[in-house]
């Protein structure tokens, strides 16, 4: 044909326009799941802010006084190490957790499903259900049309906004800030974090959705690196669901030659109506799946409707795929090197934060020698040495503390030695420590300087520091 | 600015600034798309990107989301706005004109607008009435270990050639006002070297033991009393004819045991024999007074405020 010898020229776009996902609601074991952790979620982070504690709000990272409080705990820029092993034990459950379930994370906890999960809801009550929702996008524009869309950005900006003012509440106290937006009187940078917070919720749910999983998430990019052949996946059972096809209902009745040449797969495609980032489970694992296993609801309704057992799209793992192992056997490899690898590190490292958070003294105090005059001798031959003190009471409760030194015969502080702090404050206090002349040899000396509470007898510190006598 | 620094370098920077920008986009808008001739018989495909190699070896295209190239695009769009606006080509100042050193400023002033009443009220106060408000002399404690501690000690006590500004003793005056003065305006002390008016080295020697015998420190009676006709001479102008100094001129007492440069007899005739200078900097410039006046309170308060000086 003399079309064929002409070169044709085609153009390639690199880039893509998103194409819209229109999720079918699900209903089944997962899909209830999912609303618990919601739920669970949601209550958590909703509620937290507006829990007091010791006359404060419970818990409050108050980020312009560098304080961290926790409950009964606060943490101060000192102990940010809590936070680098919180960090790390985080990323060792979430490693664990893929290790063995692979992104069960993704699919039941993670903000971006919640807050989509969320928002799905709400565009599935004001413009109804998957092919409501089609049939709407078609039409031409309507004043039902417009309400509808107006309803449901509306809604989600609700949403968004709450989300917004709740995150700003970890940050700021709650109670003040809720009066501050009544009468809208928030300072500039409140304002900023509390709207541009709410936008960022309402872009992803509402506006992203799959397409942060897809390009934007780092987790999604390394996950893999936590798979292997015994991580659970959802999967389809190509040896039973192929040759896929649809079948009459007599088709099924006759038994005969039918049946044998088709698999259980009805090629309904509800598993790909369902799917929130829109891909075709039955094409193998894919790094778009996030685990959710709406899939796997869909298929086992299906399945039910036509008689077929559950299970064609299951949770299950590769090895088990290729080797017919049964679910005793799944569980039984779940506890590879791997798994355990990663839980005795996780176990390991969330004891030494629990004892060290336990034991940690909420007294700090630095040791700073003046260096204008390094020692000078006084009346009576005496020398003395001026240190200031910066000490820090972490703790929330006043504190009177004893400043005791050793390290050198006869050295003593010349006045006061009891020094008197309030919660959480810092003082720099200046102390002069003597000792009689002869007592010590020229130059530098070793010596200690401590803090002792005398309301509470484990409450102490001691740091060394130098004494020096002029030569 | 030097031959080295000309108008060359500017526009060099402009240059490769603009057109590094400009071929990112360039760059972006030439990729988002392009013509790939197909092979004779085949059919229209977009399943790849029509790169191939190898003879065989072709590229899938699974294309990035579209929103994606747009930031791309809004990011170039933010980088030209960005240097309109701030400086960042060259010599070109940007529309609005900012300089590091004027946030440094700016935020100087927002300093002055915070702190400034509190410190204006404080002014208004009488030196005294400042010395015993306990805010204020907490404030006074942190100025004083800003810009005082170094030379005077955090407990102020002083050292060697800095006065200990916690034993009520004082060269210039200790009145609320003269401290303040003192802060404000600075000192300098000037004790000229003498050895040439006392005398002979065994002058001196005499001259020392007289003076500290005039604090009833141990010293040799006889040099005592052969140095106290030279110091008549020599010091008396300055010092007083029984040594009680001269706060006028900043002139040391020398009847008591406090001693800005030790009291040993050696260390006497040394400060006798080469004189000493001594400099307190003024601090009107730097700190502004009213900084000033409350951190003279508070030195006031020291040593007569019941509970001020450091325990």
């Amino acid at each position: 044909m003399s079309s064929n010898t002409t070169p044709e020229v085609a153009v390639v776009k690199m880039y893509a326009a998103r194409e819209e996902i229109y999720a079918r609601e699900v209903q089944g074991r997962y899909a209830s799941l999912r609303w618990i952790c919601v739920w669970l979620t949601q209550i958590l982070f909703y509620g937290l802010p507006w829990i007091n504690w010791n006359g404060r709000q419970a818990v409050l990272f108050d980020l312009l006084a560098r304080k961290f409080y926790i409950f009964g705990i606060v943490l101060w820029p000192q102990d940010f190490i809590y936070l680098a092993a919180l960090l790390i034990i985080s990323a060792y459950l979430l490693f664990l957790a893929t290790a063995i379930a692979g992104r069960v994370w993704c699919g039941f906890a993670c903000p971006q499903t919640v807050y989509t999960e969320i928002f799905m809801w709400i565009e599935r009550k004001i413009e109804g259900s998957r092919s409501a929702r089609m049939r709407l996008d078609r039409q031409p524009a309507s004043l039902e049309k417009f309400a509808r869309k107006f309803g449901k950005h509306a809604a989600w900006g609700a949403v968004a906004l709450w989300t917004g003012f709740t995150f700003v509440g970890y940050f700021t106290p709650i109670h003040t800030l809720a009066r501050e937006v009544v009468t809208l009187g928030l300072g500039p940078w409140e304002w900023f974090w509390v709207l541009f917070y709410s936008f960022a919720t309402y872009g992803n749910a509402g506006w992203m959705r799959e397409q942060v999983c897809k390009y934007m998430c780092p987790y999604a990019r390394f996950q893999s690196s936590m798979f292997d052949k015994d991580t659970l996946i959802i999967t389809y059972d190509e040896k039973r669901g192929e040759p896929r096809g649809a079948r009459a209902k007599s088709a099924r009745a006759d038994g005969g030659a039918l049946k044998a040449k088709l698999g259980d797969c009805i090629d309904c495609s509800m598993c790909v109506q369902v799917c929130p980032t829109g891909i075709d489970i039955r094409q193998g694992l894919q790094y778009e799946c996030i685990g959710c296993a709406a899939c796997v609801d869909a298929c086992n309704g299906v399945m039910d409707k036509v008689g077929s057992p559950r299970g064609l799209i299951r949770y299950s793992t590769d090895h088990a795929m290729k080797q017919g192992l049964s679910g005793a056997d799944i569980r039984r490899r779940a506890l590879r090197p791997r798994v355990l690898i990663y839980l005795a590190i996780l176990l390991a490292i969330v004891v030494a934060f629990g004892l060290s958070l336990a034991m940690r003294t909420p007294l700090k105090m630095d040791v700073l020698r003046d260096r204008g005059a390094m020692g000078r001798e006084i009346e009576d031959g005496m020398i003395e040495n001026v240190y200031r003190l910066q000490i820090m009471n972490t703790s929330e409760s006043p504190h009177r503390y004893r400043i005791v030194v050793d390290g050198l015969p006869s050295l003593r502080l010349a006045g006061a030695d009891e020094v008197t702090l309030n919660g959480t404050e810092t003082r720099s206090v200046p102390v002069r420590l003597r000792i009689d002349g002869g007592q010590a040899g020229k130059g530098s000396n070793k010596i200690h300087i401590g803090l002792q509470a005398l309301d509470e007898s484990g409450l102490q510190v001691r740091e060394e520091a130098v004494f020096y006598v002029p030569r | 600015m030097s031959d080295f620094t000309s108008g060359f370098w500017n526009i060099y920077i402009v240059v490769l600034t603009l057109i590094g920008i400009l071929g990112c986009g360039l760059l972006l808008w030439s990729q988002s798309k392009h013509k790939i001739t197909l092979p004779p018989g085949s059919r229209v495909q977009t399943q790849t990107t029509g790169h191939m190699w190898d003879e065989d070896l072709t590229e899938l295209n699974t294309p990035m989301p579209r929103w994606w190239m747009w930031l791309f695009y809004i990011t170039i769009v933010f980088s030209l706005a960005y240097l309109v606006l701030y400086p960042g080509l060259g010599e070109y100042a940007g529309k609005l004109g900012w300089k590091s050193a004027g946030a440094y400023q700016q935020e100087l002033k927002q300093a002055e607008a915070d702190y400034g009443p509190l410190f204006a009220k404080y002014q208004q106060q009488d030196l005294k009435a400042v010395a015993a408000d306990p805010q204020a002399r907490a404030i006074g404690e942190r100025l004083f270990l800003t810009y005082c501690a170094q030379c005077h000690g955090s407990d102020a006590r002083g050292s060697k050639g800095f006065p200990n500004l916690a034993d009520n003793d004082w060269l210039h005056g200790g009145e609320p006002d003269v401290v303040k003065t003192t802060i404000m305006n600075g000192r300098n002390g000037m004790m000229p070297p003498m050895a040439a008016a006392v005398g002979s080295e065994k002058d001196v020697e005499n001259v020392a033991h007289y003076v500290l015998s005039l604090s009833g420190s141990t010293s040799d009676p006889i040099k005592s009393v052969l140095g106290k006709p030279k110091f008549s001479a020599a010091c008396a102008a300055c010092h007083g004819a029984d040594g009680h100094g001269n706060q006028m001129l900043g002139a040391p007492n020398l009847s008591d045991k406090t001693w800005l440069y030790g009291g040993s007899a050696d260390t006497i005739m040394e400060t006798i024999r080469k004189g000493r200078t001594n400099t307190m900097p003024a601090f009107k410039d730097f700190l502004g007074e009213a900084k000033v006046h409350v951190l003279a309170a508070y030195v006031w308060g020291l040593s007569n405020v019941k509970g001020a000086a450091p325990q």
